[in-house]
């Protein structure tokens, strides 16, 4: 039970859309990110589903290209406490992609990857059916590359901290394996909605 | 670029339990900045870089968390220093500088925060903007307390003279402070940003480069320091306080 602090009141949330601690951004989109956003030559970039699959697939941009888009628009929340409400994203269902690798019975987890070596965690049943995507672009153009350009996943019901930038691909594990937040005390799941910032959240 | 994570600093893997932390000591170290002085009930070591959150808890169950980096040098005593900049309609900023008296007692967890550490024992350029001077100063004082100052180099972005915090303890010869706004009478750098001839002469090769400010100005720092030549997976970044992007 959190201790009562003596004489403070607090501010109210205002808007039913925020999350518990989130403030409303507005027009901006925060960059917030570790390390300086890395350069991705599209005629080099590979996504690839491996691990615990019926088959290792990789997709080429071109490849990826031709795949089905679907639209998803709303609500993002960054565990740094910005939320962006009413974004419009595009991207290919994450279930088609892992669809194509087929993941055996036994997988139960992914690690998401990206091109920088950045990883982290995720439950398959959190980037599976119709919550996650792959996506490539955000208010109606490209994703830039501070954003996580030519694309990154996008997993809206989490932080942002899954939502990996320069995305890679996805490992299909059969038990949960931290990613880089994850190790230094961030947690594993990450709803926003239950306040889950720290690992024991 | 590569993030390694494995060959880079990690804090062990643990639930972080909310701790009470009784206020000890309030310091003013510039307008609107103060540094508080926690005593904690289960003291933990921390890296220079490190942050707690803290939690305000309202008598009817609403909470408020926000972070804060610990401003000390790893030193073993039971408290920690957070030095906080007040936010006009801040909710936490305003109600730790209006309302907490020493005596008071708050709720914190951590060490938090295993990327942005400096563990004392390479070379490392701190380049901080504002209130980035808080996990800086813990660089600095914990490369002094360990003998080893000429580790570092700091270059600090502030306002105005009055802005640099911590009384005299940065005016000190790895301390380049830099000033926006108003320059102190007969310096030689007229006030203005952070420019490349600023940051150039302190990259000497080999260092990682700590940036910490708002993120207008981590994005600015970090791209002087590639221009100057500092690999982009030698820059660190930590960016607090409202966004410009
Ligand atoms: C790792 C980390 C370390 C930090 N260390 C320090 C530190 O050492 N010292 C320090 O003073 N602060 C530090 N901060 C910032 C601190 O956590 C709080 O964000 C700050 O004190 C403001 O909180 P508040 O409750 O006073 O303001 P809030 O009530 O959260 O906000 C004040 C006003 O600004 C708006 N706002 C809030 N956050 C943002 C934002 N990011 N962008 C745009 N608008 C915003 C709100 O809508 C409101 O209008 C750190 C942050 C992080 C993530």
């Amino acid at each position: 039970m959190p201790r009562v602090t003596r004489g403070f009141v607090g501010r109210r949330p205002r808007d039913s859309r925020l999350p518990p601690g989130q403030y409303d951004a507005g027009d901006q989109w925060p960059v917030l990110t570790a390390e300086r956003a890395p350069h991705l030559d599209t005629d080099r970039w590979t996504f690839r589903i491996e691990g615990l699959v019926e088959r290792e697939v990789e997709w080429t941009w071109d490849e990826i290209g031709a795949l089905p888009r679907e639209r998803w628009d709303g609500d993002i929340h960054c565990v740094t406490t910005w939320s962006k409400f009413g974004m419009r994203w595009s991207g290919i269902p994450v279930d088609d992609l892992l669809e194509a690798a087929g993941p055996l019975p036994r997988a139960r987890f992914v690690v998401a990857h990206s091109h920088s070596g950045y990883t982290t965690n995720l439950p398959l049943a959190d980037v599976t059916g119709g919550r996650a995507w792959l996506a490539f672009d955000a208010q109606g153009g490209p994703l830039t590359r501070e954003h996580g350009g030519p694309a990154r996943l996008l997993v809206p019901h989490l932080y942002f901290w899954k939502s990996v930038k320069w995305v890679a691909g996805l490992r299909v594990l059969a038990e949960d394996e931290p990613g880089f937040w994850e190790r230094n005390g961030y947690h594993d799941r990450g709803d926003p909605w239950r306040e889950q910032r720290f690992q024991g959240d | 670029m590569s993030t390694d994570p494995g060959t880079r600093p990690t804090t062990p893997r643990r639930t972080l339990r909310w701790q009470a932390a009784t206020v000890l000591g309030i310091r003013d170290e510039a307008p609107a900045v103060r540094t508080f002085t926690l005593g904690l009930e289960e003291p933990a070591h921390h890296l220079p870089g490190q942050y707690y959150v803290l939690r305000l808890t309202a008598e009817d169950g609403y909470t408020a968390q926000r972070s804060y980096s610990v401003a000390s040098a790893p030193d073993g005593r039971p408290e920690i220093d957070l030095t906080v900049e007040r936010l006009d309609d801040g909710e936490v900023s305003e109600f730790l500088h209006d309302v907490v008296v020493p005596g008071d007692v708050l709720e914190v967890r951590g060490p938090v925060g295993g990327w942005f550490a400096w563990t004392g024992d390479s070379p490392a350029l701190l380049v901080g903007g504002g209130s980035g001077q808080v996990p800086l100063t813990a660089m600095l004082r914990h490369a002094r307390a360990a003998g080893r100052p000429d580790l570092v180099r700091m270059i600090l972005s502030v306002r105005t003279p009055s802005d640099l915090y911590y009384g005299d303890e940065l005016h000190v010869p790895q301390v380049t402070p830099v000033f926006t706004r108003t320059a102190p009478d007969g310096s030689a750098r007229p006030a203005g940003r952070l420019v490349l001839d600023d940051v150039a002469p302190l990259v000497r090769g080999g260092e990682t480069a700590y940036v910490c400010g708002s993120p207008a100005f981590a994005d600015a720092a970090a791209a002087l320091l590639a221009e100057a030549g500092v690999p982009d997976d030698a820059i660190r970044i930590e960016q607090f306080g409202p966004t410009g992007s």
